[in-house]
């Protein structure tokens, strides 16, 4: 062992292979990688740890990064992209300011032209580090090999501690080639970063615990950070402790489980009426792990208008962004709800408050159409929670109404078993990241619930799904349009149709007319996504009518291998309830 | 509000690229930007004069300080301090003039640096008001060509109680 160790400390090796290898170092054991001219060595490489490293081809880098997503989001490590330069590397791009916006851990890794010609234009050149500057957490662009191996330390260790984020490692070809003898444990280079969590100071730690003793009507905002920081147990703790109901942010999904009574599911834009009540009426906001997104707030000067707000957040630039504080706390959510729960002591009487949150749940819950004599997609996202609810599943979701009914309906349980694209919004998130999580948990059911607009922009992932035998779940709510704008031209542009029908131009429904769907059968809707599953070599199968829902969602989770069950749906329902953006709780849609 | 923030960074390429970037991308409002090296060669220093209110000041030093290769950021204005500002001015100076732009120099504690039969360059360091007087005094004359480096600062061994100006230093 020793004189292996000896040997490995004095070898030489290429730059990929000690990029490769510190991959290996870091635990990585899966990466998303698509080669080219620049980025071949780095493959090379990655075929000679093949034993413990798996390299998944995806079809779009796009593609690979979501995966990466999935897996991150999913499992808390840090996911691995890699890329080759130029048009490689800028597919990556959206998937990077996706990630810095959820802060979610990856480090993604792109090919460069070689140092000497950098800047002269060369073929698939692109300055990457320039690119990603304001969309990733940290870059870098490797010039020397005797720095790759600290680098890739240093990229780890910034994507994953504080608040989490994408960094890019830009790595030109002739620095993959040279080689030098890595030096391992070298020191980091980072006087400006400090990898410590931020603990609360105990005096805001007790200026909180003092607030919400004398809370008459709190509520809790949870989002995102209480699952990256791992403190969804805590957070439990601190409702169980005080009875305080609570309400969680798109992000937060799953911190909290959906199916207790004190919890008022999610706020904000497409939110509950009880939350926004809540929210509205309250006098402490305690608010963990979130940022105050428009999303949530609508117009900031009314929101929580009459509350005290405590605001736990690893990032201090978060604290009084958006809306002050009035006990700010910068700390790591787990570390703060830890040491709150220590001393916190439940509200005096919030009976009363309790009581009045929960008649709003009960006389406000979220609502659809039941007399529709089709298959909502409300009710297909309802059906498939009891179906599934009890099998641990992983839920991702593309961007659109099916995200937001998804979020309304599937009453998540536990973190990290919900993953949507949630601060920019990315359509094509949905089945790249369920590809990745699948990778991560190949035993374990993994649902995309997407829309006909959104499978479309990463579509060509199912071909990866079938070739890397990875058998992900797509319960497709095809409605043949962009639902989310066509309900935002139908509330706010007197439904004049602009570009959001998915069909044939000859069709009625591309001018508005016509009854937007056709006739209900698989030959007049477009595409005909049975056929393209097959195509790809997945299971497949189409669905309209409600009696057929569970034998074709049973048939689904069954089949052995990735599938696609094609749901159709009509467009002209709406998200609802709806507060429109800037807007407040008294200008809520409801129908 | 105007403050003087002065920013501790890691001399990489690329570090007032991505300073620069994010001031520009989160829509703050900058007067001035000073860059050069420090005692250490590992480390550079940013001056900035923000605009704005308390709010924008901790905002804009919160997100300085998340930049990776930003070390310290120092609200230098908060402080008693000596700022700076460097201006190379060139002026037309006809014979009759020239005796005139040369007290004004001298007022000011400018140096010529460059004479030409019509034109002259002063040389001019000092606070920022001293240096706007001085363009003001040099207008008549026909400015042709005017550079600044941008406020520098520095926060004083000794803080004393401020008296009148923050940053006064009773310099001319």
């Amino acid at each position: 062992m020793a004189s292996t160790d000896t040997a490995a400390q004095t070898q030489l090796l290429s730059g990929a292979d000690i990029l490769v290898q510190s991959l290996v170092r870091h635990g990585v054991d899966t990466i998303f990688a698509y080669p080219g001219g620049c980025s071949m060595p780095l493959h090379q490489a990655l075929t000679r740890v093949s034993d413990k490293l798996r390299t998944i081809l995806p079809r779009h880098e796009q593609g690979g990064a979501f995966a990466a997503q999935g897996l991150a989001r999913s499992t808390g490590k840090v996911g691995v992209a890699m890329a080759t330069s130029g048009p490689g590397a800028t597919n990556l791009v959206t998937a990077i300011a996706d990630a810095k916006l959820d802060s979610i851990p990856l480090v993604c890794i792109t090919g460069q032209v070689p140092t000497g010609v950098i800047g002269s234009d060369a073929f698939q050149e692109t300055p990457m580090v320039e690119v990603c500057r304001g969309i990733t957490k940290h870059h870098y662009l490797l010039t020397d090999v005797n720095d790759v191996a600290r680098v890739m330390k240093e990229a780890f260790l910034i994507a994953s501690t504080g608040r989490p984020g994408p960094v890019l490692v830009d790595v030109p070809k002739d620095v993959q080639l040279a080689s030098c003898v890595p030096d391992w444990d070298c020191k980091l280079n980072l006087p400006g970063y400090n990898p410590a969590k931020p603990e609360a100071k105990p005096e805001a730690i007790r200026q909180a615990a003092a607030a919400i003793k004398r809370a008459r009507k709190p509520v809790i905002y949870a989002g995102g950070g209480v699952i990256l920081s791992d403190a969804s147990e805590e957070l439990r703790t601190l409702v169980k402790k005080t009875g305080i109901p609570i309400t969680t942010t798109v992000m937060g999904l799953g911190a909290y489980p959906g199916t207790d009574e004190l919890s008022l599911d999610m706020l904000g834009m497409h939110g509950s009426v009880y939350a926004n009540y809540a929210v509205d009426q309250a006098d402490l906001l305690i608010s963990l792990g979130v940022r105050f997104d428009d999303r949530v707030t609508g117009k900031l000067e009314e929101f929580c208008k009459h509350g005290k707000i405590i605001h736990v957040d690893i990032d201090a630039a978060e604290i009084n962004k958006n809306k002050p504080a009035h006990i700010p706390v910068q700390s790591d959510v787990k570390y703060a709800l830890t040491e709150l729960n220590k001393i916190v002591e439940a509200p005096e009487d919030i009976s009363d408050w309790v009581a009045q949150c929960k008649k709003w749940k009960k006389d406000h819950p979220f609502t659809y159409d039941k007399s529709y004599p089709g298959i909502t997609q409300q009710s297909a996202i309802e059906k498939l929670w009891q179906m599934t609810a009890d099998m641990d599943p992983v839920i991702t979701v593309g961007v659109g109404q099916h995200q937001m009914w998804a979020a309304q309906f599937y009453k998540f349980q536990k973190p990290r078993t919900w993953l949507s694209s949630s601060g920019l919004g990315t359509m094509g998130f949905g089945l790249p990241a369920a590809m990745g999580v699948q990778a991560a948990f190949p035993g374990r059911l993994v649902i995309d619930i997407d829309g006909d607009g959104s499978f479309q922009m990463n579509i060509q992932e199912l071909s990866t799904l079938v070739c890397e035998k990875l058998p992900v779940k797509v319960l497709l709510l095809n409605n043949q349009h962009l639902g989310m704008v066509v309900q935002w031209e139908d509330r706010f542009m007197r439904g004049n149709r602009a570009h959001t029908y998915l069909g044939p131009i000859d069709k009625p429904e591309w001018h508005g007319e016509g009854d937007g769907i056709g006739e209900m059968d698989q030959a007049n809707r477009y595409a005909n996504f049975v056929m393209i599953a097959k195509g790809y070599g997945c299971g497949g199968a189409y669905v309209d009518k409600p009696e057929d829902l569970e034998g074709a969602i049973k048939e689904m989770i069954a089949y052995d291998g990735p599938y696609i069950l094609d749901v159709a749906v009509p467009y002209q329902e709406h998200v609802l309830p709806m507060i429109p953006g800037g807007m407040t709780v008294k200008d809520m849609i409801t129908e | 509000m105007r403050h003087v923030l002065s920013a501790l960074v890691q001399n990489v390429p690329g570090v007032l690229a991505h300073v620069a970037g994010m001031l520009a991308s989160r829509a703050y409002n900058i007067h001035s930007l000073a860059v050069g090296e420090t005692e250490s060669p590992e480390l550079s220093r940013m001056t900035f004069v923000v605009v704005g209110d308390d709010n924008i000041l901790e905002q804009v030093r919160k997100q300085l300080e998340k930049i990776v290769t930003v070390v310290r950021v120092d609200d230098v204005s908060s402080k008693d301090h000596v700022e700076r500002d460097l201006m190379l001015i060139k002026v037309q100076a006809d014979k009759a003039d020239r005796p005139e732009i040369r007290e004004l120099s001298r007022i000011f504690r400018g140096r010529i640096v460059d004479v030409s039969p019509d034109e002259m360059m002063i040389e001019l360091s000092g606070q920022e008001k001293k240096i706007e007087a001085f363009i003001d005094m040099m207008r008549p004359f026909g400015i042709i060509e005017l550079c600044r480096t941008g406020r520098i600062a520095m926060i004083r061994s000794v803080n004393r109680p401020i008296v009148g100006e923050p940053g006064s230093d009773g310099d001319a």
